[in-house]
């Protein structure tokens, strides 16, 4: 009775969230900078649906401007935002650890000094509608993982503390060996400007076609990740007590920190290194649902994308001119929602 | 039936030996105590049985199942494991913790049947923890968050229960209580039990066999009256006794003499002489 009244709850908890999600991305979409009037974008719509074929009373640049430039951000938006969300749940599960990100283990070190090398490169490539700048941005990223989790390899065992230390240490070297590159290199100078808005964040799609290689892999990762929930729950008695309820520790290890790396590369692969969402999101979920993965990573990236879109709409539409980085307004928007939701608990151990 | 059975396990951390050629093996429905002083391989001789380690030597079968081969999930279906201090990180509510006992049992999107869900209830409810549901773990008490980690053990419908000084920070009635507990559901489900126990007149009473190591060794395997003598507890743990018999039970009961060459504060031992004689006296009246 009891199973069957929790199993009802997080399905409403998640329809909301999820109403929720869709109420900030149809915001999202009406407005911008532009300024396209709701019955006109219904229409839009209708149209391409085939379902209606209304006359257009918009010009055909408003058409371009809706499907070819706002609504693939919207949607590289949530994407971006739930692929951080669940990568931080699963961070923070797995090390036990609140103060875990996405970029904890040097994902973000790694992505930006590949950014760094792409911008620097004279040619230019591009692959399945990616540039040259997401594409390293996602190498340098796995790369790194690989090359922590390497490191913090003892006797068949990857040690969750060494794997932070490890984690640690190649982002403070990669971070240096990034800015020795924008100091060498006098081709970077005039490009300084694109650096800077990677490490600050942004999200730029170019079209659909990137998105229809990072959704299938943000939406599959989400849902394995749901699928590992249980095993979430159980790395919260430590590895030791893991492996007492039947976890296989080593590997199950091995199979979150990929998946929470490849989450967190395809976020930064099209939008640069968005901060606080990973941090905040998973956090300020606990808060309120509780630690159970089972509904902590479901509500967690509904939030998160959420959370990036109303992000992102407020970047590119919050100054006349221009766009702010949506990384400042994740961390000025996140930092006191935060604050509040701590002050408001006040449980020392429950975050 | 055998629960468990080690052939000439050896184990070591790095270049010191921790166990050394232990043979050992338990019986279905056996209570059995571990004792023998810090680093003389109590917790290592656990995680064997429990196939967290593995040997560096020698086999270990348990109920079918080699255990240098056997997956954990196969293992969990079978041992459990209440160690000595639990952590949580997040604010588990304690019905939640108590569920991570029927991991072994769970896969994909399973989130727990009606069947998990009953034996979740009836760990709960044979620990007496139930009145607790709806309170986070790390807001109980220590004794209380014991008893909801051996419900959680409990809801992996173990063959084997090991636990690794399960009274270790209680207060002497919480110890009472949980070792009351252990040997109801040793008398009355036969659940096997191995506990590693460092407090020798608590091991005496409720432990009908003892196994005493000593640097990695067994140097003593028997019943109560047979291993706790003055000469292998001055041998192996370096203390001075002397073992007396229980006022009420017939086991070994011992008391510690000051080393040679002092004397005790005289007021002090008459103190707490009568204190000891009543907490022990509580228990027999139990049934």
């Amino acid at each position: 009775m009891k199973a069957v009244l929790k199993g009802n709850r997080h399905a409403v908890v998640l329809m909301t969230l999820v109403g929720f999600l869709a109420l900030s991305m149809l915001t999202a979409t009406i407005l911008g900078k532009v300024g396209i009037s709701f019955s006109d974008i219904a229409k839009m719509f209708l149209n391409k649906l085939a379902v209606f074929d209304f006359e257009p009373t918009w010009r055909a640049v408003d058409e371009t401007i809706l499907f070819q430039v706002r609504l693939p951000r919207v949607v590289g938006g949530a994407l971006v935002g739930g692929a951080l969300a669940t990568a931080g749940v699963l961070f923070q599960g797995l090390f036990r650890n609140p103060m875990a990100d996405p970029y904890i283990i040097g994902t973000s070190a790694g992505a930006a000094l590949g950014a760094t090398i792409a911008m620097m490169l004279p040619v230019g490539l591009a692959f399945l509608g990616f540039g040259l700048v997401p594409i390293l941005a996602f190498v340098g990223a796995l790369l790194t993982v690989l090359l922590v989790y390497r490191l913090a390899r003892v006797g068949g065992k990857t040690p969750i503390v060494s794997m932070l230390l490890a984690g640690f240490v190649i982002s403070g070297m990669l971070t240096a060996l990034m800015f020795l590159l924008i100091t060498l290199s006098d081709d970077l100078h005039p490009r300084i400007q694109s650096v800077y808005m990677f490490l600050m964040g942004g999200v730029s799609v170019s079209g659909w076609q990137q998105l229809a290689v990072i959704a299938p892999l943000v939406v599959g990762g989400i849902v394995a990740a749901r699928l590992l929930a249980f095993r979430l729950n159980a790395f919260s008695l430590g590895e030791e007590g893991a492996a007492y309820v039947g976890i296989e520790v080593e590997r199950d290890k091995m199979v979150i920190l990929a998946l929470g790396s490849a989450l967190t590369a395809a976020a930064v692969s099209i939008s640069g290194l968005i901060g606080f969402v990973g941090l905040v999101v998973p956090h300020a979920v606990r808060l309120v649902l509780g630690p159970e993965h089972r509904l902590l990573i479901p509500a967690s990236a509904a939030v998160g994308a959420a959370f990036v879109v109303i992000a992102d709409l407020l970047a590119r539409t919050i100054i006349s001119s221009g766009e702010l980085p949506v990384g400042i307004i994740t961390a000025l928007i996140g930092a006191p929602f935060f604050i509040y939701l701590l002050r408001r608990t006040r449980k020392e151990y429950a975050f | 039936m055998i629960a468990f059975r080690m052939e000439h396990v050896s184990f070591t951390y790095g270049d010191r030996f921790e166990l050394r050629h232990v043979n050992l093996s338990a019986n279905e429905g056996e209570m059995v105590g571990l004792i023998g002083p810090n680093g003389s391989g109590k917790s290592t001789l656990l995680k064997l049985i429990s196939g967290v380690l593995p040997a560096l030597e020698g086999d270990i079968h348990l109920d079918g199942l080699n255990l240098r081969h056997a997956k954990r999930k196969a293992v969990s279906q079978r041992v459990a494991v209440v160690p000595q201090q639990f952590h949580m990180p997040f604010a588990f509510r304690m019905e939640e913790v108590v569920m991570l006992g029927r991991t072994p049992f769970l896969r994909g999107f399973s989130d727990g049947d009606g069947e998990d869900h009953a034996i979740v209830g009836q760990a709960m409810e044979s620990v007496g923890v139930r009145h607790l549901e709806g309170r986070f773990f790390n807001e109980l008490s220590g004794g209380e968050r014991q008893k909801v980690v051996l419900a959680m053990a409990l809801a992996q419908q173990p063959r084997l229960l090991l636990l690794d000084e399960p009274t270790a920070h209680l207060d002497i009635n919480h110890q009472v209580e949980i070792l009351q507990l252990l040997r109801r559901l040793n008398q009355e489900h036969g659940l096997t039990i191995i506990a590693a126990m460092h407090d020798l007149n608590l091991a005496a009473l409720y432990f009908q066999r003892l196994i005493m190591l000593k640097a990695g060794r067994i140097v003593a395997d028997g019943a109560p009256c047979a291993v706790l003598t003055s000469s292998l507890i001055a041998e192996v743990f370096g203390a001075y006794v002397q073992v007396q018999s229980h006022p009420m039970v017939e086991v070994p009961y011992i008391v510690i003499l000051p080393p040679d060459g002092e004397t005790l504060n005289a007021t002090a031992l008459a103190a707490s002489k009568p204190s000891v004689r009543a907490g022990l006296g509580g228990i027999d009246t139990t049934p």
